[in-house]
């Protein structure tokens, strides 16, 4: 692109156009143009390429209030969309600030260009943007409707879950036992390593401090209990927030976009005892079961870094966990583990339900699950050790 | 004239602050096929989700096969439900069961059957649809046009009084298109069946229509039988089936009437 030149304070602008290299855009300012009648030659070829400085040299020199500007055409050979476009937005100018917007000499090549394009003359106003009040109201009103939708599918979802489980032929078995597979046997390896791990990283570190006192024989307790009582049941939790509490999502959240739900709705097809309740029931019977498997290989890797790193034989290292533990710690991370397990999956469904519109918001609302289902479990955790070791003692 | 079928009166949706229907009426009676028809963004498929209580309805009533919808409570729904059919716009299949447990869903919660008569009757529906060869393929492995023709076959399986189809045109070639208009056809010829349908195919709309009902900016601009309807010379169902349309961008000028190049012309 040429720079723009001035010539004697009048205007001189040459540019190449994009489709042909060789056609220009030179833009030159009459010599008997004045502020109150601006007049400009255009020549060449006004494309998206040459429409930009165009528009910025025009800019500069508009004609006063009451005033015309006149662009010459006659030696304009073609144009574009970008270009009408920009005429347009010349002339929208015009009309706000009080001037007129002349073409001249206007080729038969051009003028077909001119005539193709329609535009509104009267563009409706822009929309206000809410005020921060008007936002806020709408965030603290929409916030409400949600957390009653969430009591009416927690509600829904459990007295349904509760009701099929006595009433014979409700329950979907065989649904049932394909999330069981989904959520529990097919988690196994991965919770398993993740908590043995942990168990061997808390034996290690506890451990460096324990050593100093000669208390070394105390990482077996330290491990057993901080695993049965907290990092079992919240490391498994989050760990099946991210594996099946996002799958729920997506695929509740890929049913309502495929209207799977509607057509259910239409065939009477209920869908919290076809869907809804064999997630829940899956997910509140295989979470505990997890989170026993992380109990027991937390403590294997507490038992491995205590016979390797602290040389503490192994009968004395199960027999210090074994005293350790009471039975309030193991029912107490199990209660933990089902109350995480209901809210998971009952924040995946409701996330999955609530999703509106294209497959773009599928993504969005498993993520969005995910983090709910993180937070939940974190904030529930907290309470719950207040009220098992504060308030219960 | 035969029975009253679905009668609504007076049905208002709203989306927020946008009234999406205004005050809709409609009367569709036994053996007949309606067309709802209207332009993209009229409210044509919301009047449908309005009348299968998919979406909230601020206002109205709406009565289906002599029951007030309204009024009825979960299991009475499911009942009245059980009696209809509905061809969603995409198929709505279930993703995990094939073709043949889509299809054999329905009569597996509504019917009592012995499974080889289940799968027999699933076959005959499969048949009917021409979709015979796909039985065992999962939905994902379809065309949308078999989507759409086993999307029928599961709305057909419990031998509905009143089958609903959304858009059941939209994206087929014309021949499956055609073939589907004449199934619709002989379900009313020899099944008795009112079949209500949201349309915009124009082709489709002139092989099965009886009657129609055109809806535009919420309110019912015209219904009645087709021809009647046609003859009474109102702009927009003329326009429509004219295929063209004088009202379109009428508002906008050409931008070389903007610099006064031309004289504004009457619509093109």
């Amino acid at each position: 692109m040429l720079p723009p030149i001035l010539w004697g304070g009048h205007l001189r602008t040459e540019v190449q156009t994009s489709r042909d290299p060789h056609a220009t855009l030179t833009v030159t300012e009459a010599p008997h143009s004045t502020a109150r009648a601006r007049a400009l030659v255009l020549a060449g070829v006004l494309d998206a390429k040459g429409a930009g400085p165009f528009a910025t040299q025009v800019r500069k020199r508009l004609p006063v209030k009451d005033g015309k500007l006149l662009l010459d055409l006659t030696a304009l050979t073609a144009i574009d969309s970008a270009g009408t476009a920009t005429l347009v937005d010349l002339w929208r100018t015009g009309k706000t600030r009080g001037f007129s917007t002349e073409l001249q000499g206007v080729q038969p090549g051009v003028l077909q260009w001119l005539q193709e394009f329609r535009v509104t003359v009267d563009l409706p106003p822009p929309v206000a943007l809410p005020s921060f009040f008007e936002s806020f109201g709408d965030t603290i009103w929409s916030a409400i409707h949600a957390l009653g939708d969430f009591i009416v599918l927690a509600a829904d979802t459990t007295i349904g879950g509760i009701q099929s489980f006595f009433t014979p032929g409700r329950m979907r078995w065989s649904a049932y036992f394909r999330e069981a597979s989904l959520m529990g046997s097919q988690a196994f390896g991965i919770v398993g390593l993740i908590t043995f791990l942990i168990g061997l990283t808390l034996a290690f570190q506890s451990a460096y401090q324990l050593r100093q006192f000669g208390a070394a024989i105390y990482v077996a307790s330290l491990t057993a209990i901080s695993m049965v009582r907290e990092m079992g049941p919240l490391i498994t939790a989050i760990l099946v927030a991210g594996r099946s509490g996002s799958s729920i999502t997506s695929e509740v959240a890929t049913m309502k976009v495929g209207e799977e739900i509607d057509a259910m709705q239409v065939m009477g097809i209920p869908f919290v005892d076809f869907v809804a309740v064999p997630k829940v029931l899956a997910m509140v019977t295989m979470v505990p079961l997890l989170t026993m498997l992380a109990d027991l290989l937390g403590i294997l890797g507490g038992w491995i870094v205590g016979m390797v790193y602290l040389d503490i034989a192994p009968k004395p290292y199960l027999q210090k966990t074994i005293d350790a533990l009471v039975t309030k710690d193991l029912v107490t991370g199990l209660f933990k583990s089902v109350v995480f397990a209901w809210g998971i999956a009952l924040i995946g469904l409701y996330h999955g339900m609530g999703v509106r519109g294209g497959a773009q918001e599928v993504g969005k609302a498993t993520t969005a699950s995910v983090v709910s289902a993180i937070f939940f479990i974190i904030v529930a955790d907290s309470i719950f050790s207040i009220i098992f070791y504060v308030v219960m003692g | 004239m035969n029975e009253v079928i679905l009668q609504v009166r007076g049905m208002i949706v709203r989306y927020g602050a946008r009234t999406i229907l205004d005050g809709v009426d409609m009367t569709v009676r036994q053996g007949e096929i309606r067309v709802i028809l209207g332009g993209s963004g009229s409210g044509k498929s919301t009047l449908l989700k309005g009348i299968l209580g998919l979406t909230d309805i601020a206002g109205g009533q709406v009565s289906l096969l002599g029951q007030e919808l309204t009024k009825l409570g979960e299991k009475e729904r499911g009942a009245l439900m059980q009696r209809i059919g509905v061809l969603f716009q995409n198929g709505a299949l279930f993703g995990s069961l094939t073709v043949g447990e889509n299809v054999a869903l329905p009569l597996r919660e509504h019917r009592r059957l012995p499974e080889g008569a289940i799968a027999e009757l699933v076959r005959l529906k499969l048949a009917q649809v021409d979709l015979s060869h796909a039985e065992n393929l999962y939905p994902s492995e379809l065309s949308g046009g078999m989507k759409k023709r086993a999307g029928l076959a599961r709305a057909l399986a419990l031998d509905p009084e009143v089958l609903f189809c959304d858009e059941p045109s939209a994206g087929l070639d014309p021949l499956t298109s055609a073939e589907l208009d004449a199934l619709l056809l002989s379900l009313r010829d020899r099944l008795k069946m009112t079949v209500v349908i949201v349309t915009h195919e124009l082709a489709s709309i002139e092989a099965v229509a009886d009657s129609l009902i055109m809806v535009g900016g919420g309110k019912v601009i015209a219904e009645g039988p087709m021809q009647d309807v046609r003859s009474r010379g109102i702009v927009a169902v003329d326009e429509f089936f004219a295929r063209k349309t004088k009202s379109m961008a009428r508002q906008d000028t050409s931008v070389a009437t903007l610099f006064g190049l031309e004289t504004a012309k009457e619509g093109v």
